[in-house]
């Protein structure tokens, strides 16, 4: 259940887009309709959810610490895992963002039979995330090559060095070989993995099959099934949407409809689910936050003003006749009565 | 809304860096490149669709059964006429300019072949 719907999700999506796209008239709505409807999902969705969570409270300080904090100066401080300053929260974070650091810390738990316990390292998630993650940037970024004109030096370059291996016509682009091999990885870490197995549900699954649909099509439409595959075309239709003149000037493939629909779906599913970590990691208060609490008061945004603090001196200064009458200690007697 | 010094302009960069295409095109789309067609046959070794889509890959065969055999035997047709597998003495008969044929799609779309690699371009 947990493959089998989102596989069947996705297959469905295929169908819709093929069958849609080949109905005459219908190339506007999966060509220009369902693109502009994905963006404005996608941007209106990513701003509600950053909000959202920038409204959220922080209670409390929260960063976790793996290693030694601020302390007397013959300590030496951890500067990376226990960040005092600005500076080293943002080094923390940059290193987090673009070298996915935290992941270098998985371990892999086994038991034995005695029965024993052991953690070991394991960098290989940390490695498939890597290749994923990074492939997948360079094929956005050289997409740009279809929606902007003229095409940057810097998108000409970076199309050029991915393929640079010059295999066939058009040429391969190794990004494309290993964002499936990525996915591949990444998609059995779960399968094989008994206890990632144990916790994945069908929205890991989705995208990973989504995004592996959206691979397949792309390599299908530029290698293989290229009947009506009119990069021109495709590219007028592009700049187009991105310029608000919109135009279909000659038949276009079905496998170019199924690809640009499974990428809107991408787009528009994105904001609501757990691809949402592209902008949730700016804002993990375990990462983001300095380790001063000993140094700063961080004060809970959710105090009620109206409740004002309340030392120990005036609890026993409005309690102390009965706790006098209870039995308790106090540590500043009774004033002595008057009478007797 | 808490940190909305640091949060907002994050959110506007980012929307800024997605929406890239939009203000980099100046919201006006250039009309598609029209190669200049050869004037004196109408017709080419696969229909106008199929070469628009497929050239580089016919290319591509061609390129690798020449250098692997020397064959450059005659299955390439127009018509009734045959003609060799060959860039330059069969595409570039017709098709004479490389600036005013091949260069208007390529550079439009930003594909860079490497046929001149080796071929010597047309001097122009």
């Amino acid at each position: 259940m947990k493959y089998t719907f989102p596989l069947a999700a996705v297959v469905a999506l295929v169908l819709i887009a093929w069958i849609g796209s080949s109905i005459p008239g219908m190339q506007y709505i999966f060509g220009i309709a369902v693109p502009y409807l994905a963006m404005a999902l996608f941007l209106g969705g990513f701003c509600y959810r950053v909000i959202g969570w920038a409204k959220s409270p922080v209670p409390f300080k929260i960063p976790t610490t793996c290693g030694q904090g601020y302390s007397l100066s013959w300590i030496k401080q951890d500067k990376l895992e226990a960040p005092l300053t600005t500076s080293q929260v943002i080094a923390r974070m940059f290193l987090e963002i673009v070298f996915f650091r935290s992941l270098w810390r998985n371990t892999k738990a086994t038991a034995y039979d005695g029965p024993k316990l052991t953690y070991e390292s394991s960098k290989w998630l940390w490695l498939f995330a890597i290749l994923f993650h990074y492939s997948f940037l360079v094929i956005v970024l050289r997409h740009m090559r279809i929606f902007l004109d003229p095409v940057p030096g810097v998108v000409s370059m970076l199309e050029f060095m991915d393929g640079i291996l010059q295999i066939g016509a058009p040429t391969m682009y190794m990004t494309d070989a290993t964002l499936l091999l990525g996915l591949l990885l990444l998609f059995g870490r779960r399968l094989f993995n008994r206890q990632v197995r144990y916790i994945s549900l069908a929205n890991d699954y989705f995208p990973l099959f989504l995004i592996f649909a959206i691979a397949v099509t792309g390599i299908l439409m530029r290698f293989f099934l290229r009947t009506d595959i009119d990069i021109i075309a495709i590219k007028r239709l592009a700049i187009g949407l991105v310029t608000l003149h919109p135009a279909i000037i000659s038949d276009i493939g079905s496998i170019f409809y199924i690809h640009i629909f499974l990428v809107c779906v991408l787009l528009a599913y994105f904001p609501y689910s757990k691809l949402m970590h592209m902008g949730g990691v700016f804002l993990s208060p375990t990462r983001n936050m300095t380790n001063d609490n000993r140094m700063r008061r961080h004060i809970n945004p959710w105090n009620d003003p109206n409740i004002k603090p309340h030392s120990y001196a005036g609890y026993e200064d409005e309690f102390r006749k009965d706790m006098v009458e209870q039995g308790i200690p106090v540590e500043k007697p009774l004033p002595a009565e008057a009478d007797d | 809304m808490y940190d909305s010094g640091k949060i907002i302009p994050g959110l506007i960069i980012f929307v800024l860096f997605i929406t890239f295409p939009v203000w980099y095109n100046h919201g006006a789309a250039r009309a598609v490149p029209q190669p200049e067609l050869p004037k004196t046959l109408k017709e080419c070794v696969l229909p106008a669709a199929d070469m628009r889509s497929e050239h580089m890959q016919l290319l591509n065969q061609w390129r690798d059964k020449v250098l692997r055999t020397g064959d450059r035997s005659f299955d390439v047709k127009i018509g009734d006429k045959e003609y060799q597998k060959s860039l330059m003495n069969t595409c570039m008969q017709c098709h004479t300019s490389k600036k005013k044929f091949c260069d208007t799609c390529h550079t439009y779309a930003s594909v860079t072949p490497y046929c001149w690699d080796c071929h010597i371009a047309p001097v122009e």
